[in-house]
């Protein structure tokens, strides 16, 4: 039973008339979705306060601190000062696209609340495609930002435009193949399915463990980096790189239409975060979950937030990587990489088995995983322990003012 | 199962209004007082020169050409995964075909240089 | 009043939806084909595919639905958009929507609609079996039938592709 479908029946138990079970309905799902949107607007707000506090912290500042305790209503008084500001519309703007491509950024993103599982019980509805569902709308945004860097006729604007497309569309492909794994290993796409599948039982009692990360780390830490790269965070922010491209796509926005590209950009973390944990990390999973119903929602908002630190922790300390690193990245290692682990999935869970060994392809696919994260932490520690990297330097500097090497080792 | 979709609808619905609420708020709320200089596009303090619009390189027509044929495979790869716990001997075969097909044709573009970004 | 003027059944909501979705795709390829700008007519054409997308869920076609979503409007609408960018005439300035064939195309696409028309109300469509009511059961038929009765067309499909991504190289590389 889903929430829609208590409240329903709990309104039609009280005396609604059945020819208007239409309207009953239509109310339900009307205030359910107003206040998942509403409440997701004011989560917003406290995502863009955890990352200022984060990665302040990282960079040896304090952060907000004023307004309210810990400067919690800093980002409330930004909001406002957002409503009140001027709405440009620059010279030679494509006034139409200009208009839609912020309303297009936040509409996918909102829409992703659909399939959310908040809790046994509790997910927006329980579509039969769910995860493809989230698949589609992620191609949505592709365009917002395309529309954006386009209509602005801004130099940066459009250079960054292009890059956000090429950026999403090489890492929406190992994303996709990677949210195929559990759906392979379950054989279904609906989100509330997926949390079920992923209980533990040990004799009657639920310890709520059979995560899926523990079946196929491989294929989570593919999702997690392309799900970086899909949320424009640090290591792959080179759409809004500020020292090149100054902002990026949405450079000549203002008021409340830059807002509106800000708020998708922070929701869409943290619907990364939140697929991550329907897909891997157990959904509303959990010891005791299924005696104490309140520990679902508390485990499932607990689990995606932990994984939006985790992306503000990457944001706040890796460098950026340069666009053809980036793309050789998604294409080179991701993408055969994640294609090989689908096949050799696909192998394996249908190789002929004794009777007893139902567990043997399990872990035949865990060790299949197991050598996926070790190539990419391979490559990635590779990459990242070159010398141009630690140094902070693309290219010999003439003179070493604001590099990090000591002066003993400096050669001029 | 339509009524499933009729959520959908409601919040696709919200999904645009708020938007448009909030930028027609905030349009309604702030100042109004455009110049010429204010609405010039920001380029770091100096006038643009030439057009905007300047011709683009075709590698990022080749990445969309790629990302929409994975696109295609990844679409057939997911019912068949749905499906996947029933599927004969036979069928295996077929898709583990497919997915080989598809990971030739990474190779391919991979040797014949696609993959480079210079 | 109601025997003086009998009024026409209402519609029922999945009648209303469809009557906006309808009115969505075409508005939308209206302004494909009559926007001055090729870029708005790119922006229509999206609006057209959220529409044909929407036809598909109505139909309770999901999984098709879904599909349309991912590669017209994620995929091949960003294509578009980036060949009108590309093209660098097209860009910028206006161009015209008319040329000397709109009438013969005019008269065409009517042909077109006439004969669709009368070939979907004379066509016998084939009722096979029993209309599986789950949606889930749906879609996994969908993907066994790609590998049983349709495996042979699953595998050239495959080739197909490889074929295109083969020739998109040849097509889209710079020349040096």
């Amino acid at each position: 039973m889903n929430w829609s479908d208590v409240l329903i029946d709990f309104q039609m138990r009280l005396g609604a008339p059945e020819e208007l079970r239409w309207l009953v309905v239509a109310i339900t799902y009307f205030i359910g979705a107003f206040l998942l949107v509403n409440a997701s607007l004011v989560l917003a707000l406290l995502l863009i306060w955890i990352t200022r506090k984060i990665v302040s912290r990282i960079q040896d500042r304090i952060g907000p601190n004023r307004q309210g305790p810990f400067g919690l209503f800093q980002t409330v008084a930004d909001a406002l000062k957002l409503l009140s500001k001027e709405d440009i519309t620059p010279a030679n703007a494509d006034v139409i696209a200009y208009a839609l491509a912020p309303i297009l950024a936040v509409f996918p993103v909102l829409m992703s609340l659909a399939v959310i599982t908040f809790a046994p019980g509790f997910v927006g509805t329980d579509l039969n495609v769910g995860v493809l569902y989230l698949v589609a709308l992620g191609s949505v945004g592709i365009m917002a930002a395309l529309m954006a860097g386009w209509s602005s006729n801004n130099k940066y604007a459009l250079l960054s435009g292009f890059r956000v497309v090429a950026q999403l569309l090489s890492y929406e492909i190992p994303m996709v193949l990677a949210m195929l794994a559990p759906v392979l290993l379950v054989g279904t796409m609906r989100t509330q399915e997926l949390a079920l599948a992923q209980s533990l039982y040990i004799g009657p009692v639920n310890l709520g463990l059979g995560w899926f990360v523990f079946i196929l780390p491989g294929a989570f830490l593919i999702y997690f980096i392309s799900a970086l790269a899909e949320a424009e965070q640090t290591p792959f922010d080179l759409l809004e790189a500020e020292s090149e491209l100054v902002a990026g796509f949405h450079i000549e926005y203002s008021g409340m239409r830059f807002a509106m590209f800000f708020l998708a950009q922070f929701l869409n973390a943290f619907f990364l975060g939140a697929i991550a944990v329907m897909l891997f990390l157990g959904s509303w999973q959990g010891p005791f979950a299924d005696q104490i119903p309140l520990l679902g929602p508390i485990y499932f908002l607990a689990k995606t937030f932990l994984v939006y630190l985790l992306i503000q922790w990457v944001r706040g300390t890796f460098p950026r990587v340069r666009i053809d690193q980036m793309m050789s990245f998604a294409w080179k290692v991701l993408v055969p990489l994640v294609l090989v682990l689908i096949l050799s999935q696909m192998i394996l869970m249908k190789l002929p088995m004794p009777v007893w060994g139902g567990w043997i392809p399990y872990v035949l696919v865990l060790l299949a995983n197991l050598g996926a994260v070790a190539i990419v932490l391979s490559v990635l520690g590779r990459f990242y322990s070159r010398n141009e990297i630690t140094t902070k330097r693309a290219f010999d500097p003439k003179s070493l003012i604001g590099t990090t090497v000591p002066v003993s080792q400096a050669g001029d | 199962m339509l009524s499933q979709y009729a959520f959908i609808l409601m919040l696709s619905g919200i999904a645009l209004l708020i938007p448009v609420a909030a930028i027609f708020i905030g349009h309604w709320l702030g100042p109004r007082r455009p110049d010429l200089i204010k609405n010039e596009t920001y380029e770091s303090g100096v006038e643009t020169i030439g057009d905007t619009w300047v011709q683009f390189r075709a590698q990022y027509y080749l990445i969309g050409l790629i990302f929409l044929i994975f696109d295609v495979e990844v679409i057939f790869l997911y019912p068949i995964a749905i499906a996947y716990r029933n599927l004969s001997i036979f069928s295996v075969l077929a898709t583990v075909t497919f997915v080989v097909i598809l990971i030739l044709g990474l190779f391919l573009e991979w040797r014949k240089g696609a993959l480079e970004w210079e | 009043m109601a025997e003086l003027f009998p009024l026409p059944p209402l519609p029922t909501f999945a009648q209303v939806v469809f009557m906006g979705i309808a009115l969505l795709t075409v508005v939308g390829s209206l302004i494909v084909v009559l926007s001055r700008n090729l870029f708005h007519s790119a922006l229509g054409l999206i609006a057209a595919f959220f529409g044909a997308a929407g036809v598909y869920f109505i139909a309770e076609a999901e999984f098709v639905g879904v599909s349309q979503v991912l590669v017209y409007v994620g995929a091949i609408s960003t294509l578009i958009a980036f060949a009108i960018m590309l093209t660098r005439g097209m860009m910028f300035g206006v161009t015209s929507p008319r040329n000397r064939q709109s009438g013969t195309a005019a008269i065409i696409t009517a042909l077109t609609f006439v004969v669709l028309t009368a070939l979907m109300n004379a066509t016998p469509w084939p009722q096979a079996g029993e209309p599986i009511t789950d949606g889930e059961a749906v879609i996994a038929r969908i993907g066994s039938m790609f590998v049983n009765e349709y495996v042979v067309a699953f595998i050239l499909l495959a080739l197909l592709l490889l074929v295109s991504l083969a020739g998109s190289i040849v097509l889209a590389r710079d020349r040096k």
